[in-house]
């Protein structure tokens, strides 16, 4: 069972108190897009296999969304956030840094 | 090769089984074939036995980084139905299916395909009129299905429990010709007849990277050093988007677990394949009478192959409110495999933007049924270089250009 820890009301969640929310970090694309950055924006997502970061809600909570940092093969959390930001957050990189040295994550490292 | 039949089993208790030789060889990887396949899993394995046998191309390698059918083949729930919406789905599931029938003659190996029956019961109002029309498109599609009522149902599965607490059983879409198959015996099968047409078949042999040269491959690097090849075709699932990384494109998968489980075997209970989608749970009964249960996929990314705790609990709960009698059966083991879901739940046999290599992949949590279809359709885009009517709709563009198949809704989760 995944525990996440919501940053908004301090409680660690279980997987099914959480709703998933793919992708963190998405940069939309409007109008002025090219076919290209649409079609990578809507299919192309990030699925690593290790550090990842995604979109969760706190559902069966205080229903806040928020991000985490998580690796997909071993389910090791390295952090959650706040979701009022466009990239990870320098404490979480380090402690992503201290576990998987060398880590990427699209152009983050 | 030495053919199976019962004659060869009476000449070997002659002589006490001496005469049995290797189902497969395991030889030295050569520098260069014509065709490299990577992964030998079923799909992989009948892309190239269907190259060999329909299309004269037998310089065919199939690498495998683990063993043989370990990843999703070995994984499933085994149940073979092609009762789809979309004309694409059908045929390409349809043409598997009927290859299916013959397979065991054809390999000479049995893969115990049992086309016993597959309901998927319709248990809300929307699942009836969605049903009805899935059946009203296989009639034109030349797919053999028919809405039955829970009269019919019951009778083809008595132990059913047609008053649910949550959803009653209103009906079911019943595909008579689906049914089950061996799943390991699929892939050893295909294995043996593509050692039999002199293809390598290669286990513990990752690739690490793929050698191209102004925008054409020129072969792979693996554990077991560099082999070149005209041809390259990636048909590893889960870990798709690993090998397009190393070709230098991005598919539109995420790879995400799906789990199954058994119980402890008991006397033979039902003879059909029970799907309910509503409440989430698949079950059917192998031959050692094992009840085997298909669970469901997560929402979040994974590469682990075991899937989450509370997704059992779910599935359980399901099946004991379908089948009231199970509720005392202890499970005896329970697994996850890593599947690569798409955006619209329909898979890829494409073209890529690397030329000579070609990807098939996005089969999700229903690739076992396909896999002959799949094969035979791979093999055809890789012999010619364009695919042929089978795989047509399942490219790569589609996404691009809004053309989806799309299947979700249609077939929920249990797919």
């Amino acid at each position: 069972m995944l525990l996440l820890t919501c940053p908004y009301c301090g409680v660690a969640a279980e997987e099914t108190e959480l709703a998933p929310g793919g992708e963190a970090h998405l940069a939309r694309v409007g109008p002025e897009g090219t076919d290209d950055a649409f079609h990578a924006y809507l299919f192309e997502k990030e699925n690593p296999r290790g550090v990842h970061f995604e979109r969760w809600r706190h559902a069966m909570g205080c229903g806040k969304w928020f991000h985490a940092a998580r690796c997909t093969v071993t389910l090791e959390v390295f952090g959650t956030y706040p979701a009022q930001t466009t990239e990870p957050p320098e404490h979480i990189r380090a402690a992503i840094s201290a576990k998987r040295p060398g880590w990427t994550w699209r152009d983050l490292a | 090769m030495k053919r199976y039949s019962a004659f060869a089993i009476a000449r070997e208790a002659l002589r006490n089984h001496t005469g049995w030789e290797r189902a497969w060889s395991s030889p030295e990887p050569r520098r260069r074939y014509d065709a490299i396949i990577v992964g030998a899993g079923g799909h992989g394995l009948a892309t190239a036995y269907y190259l060999g046998k329909n299309h004269g191309v037998r310089n065919v390698a199939i690498l495998e980084k683990g063993w043989l059918g370990g990843g999703n083949t070995g994984r499933n729930t085994t149940i073979i139905r092609s009762n789809y919406l979309q004309d694409p789905s059908a045929a390409i599931y349809e043409k598997a299916r009927s290859l299916y029938e013959t397979l065991s003659q054809e390999l000479n190996y049995n893969i115990m395909f049992s086309p016993r029956g597959v309901m998927m019961l319709a248990q809300t109002e929307h699942e009836v009129r969605g049903y009805r029309r899935t059946a009203q498109a296989n009639a034109l599609q030349g797919v053999d299905t028919e809405f039955i009522g829970p009269k019919r149902v019951k009778e083809l599965c008595p132990i059913i429990r047609l008053e649910g607490p949550r959803y009653p059983v209103l009906g079911a879409l019943w595909q008579p010709r689906a049914g089950t198959a061996r799943h390991d015996a699929v892939a050893w099968g295909y294995a043996r007849a593509c050692s039999d047409m002199g293809m390598h078949v290669i286990q513990n042999c990752e690739v690490t990277g793929v050698r191209r040269e102004g925008g054409r491959v020129t072969g792979v690097d693996t554990t077991r050093g560099p082999i070149d090849c005209d041809k390259l075709g990636i048909v590893v699932a889960g870990h798709s988007g690993r090998l397009a990384e190393m070709a230098g494109f991005r598919l539109p998968i995420e790879s995400v677990a799906l789990q199954a489980l058994v119980s402890e075997p008991i006397k033979p209970v039902m003879d059909v394949v029970v799907m309910a989608n509503t409440v989430h749970g698949y079950m059917s009964q192998s031959d050692k009478g094992e009840m085997v249960i298909g669970g469901g996929a997560d929402g979040y990314n994974n590469y682990t192959q075991r899937g989450s705790f509370h997704h059992v609990e779910e599935t359980v709960r399901a099946l004991i409110e379908t089948f009231p009698m199970l509720s005392r059966l202890k499970m005896l083991r329970w697994w996850g495999g890593i599947v690569d879901m798409t955006g619209d739940r329909s898979p890829i046999i494409s073209k890529t933007p690397v030329e000579g290599v070609f990807i098939n992949c996005g089969w999700g949590t229903g690739g076992f049924k396909a896999i002959p279809g799949s094969g035979w359709a791979m093999a055809e885009l890789m012999a010619r270089g364009e695919p042929g009517p089978l795989a047509a709709e399942f490219s790569l563009d589609r996404f691009r250009e809004g053309r989806f198949i799309d299947e979700s809704v249609a077939a929920g989760v249990a797919h």
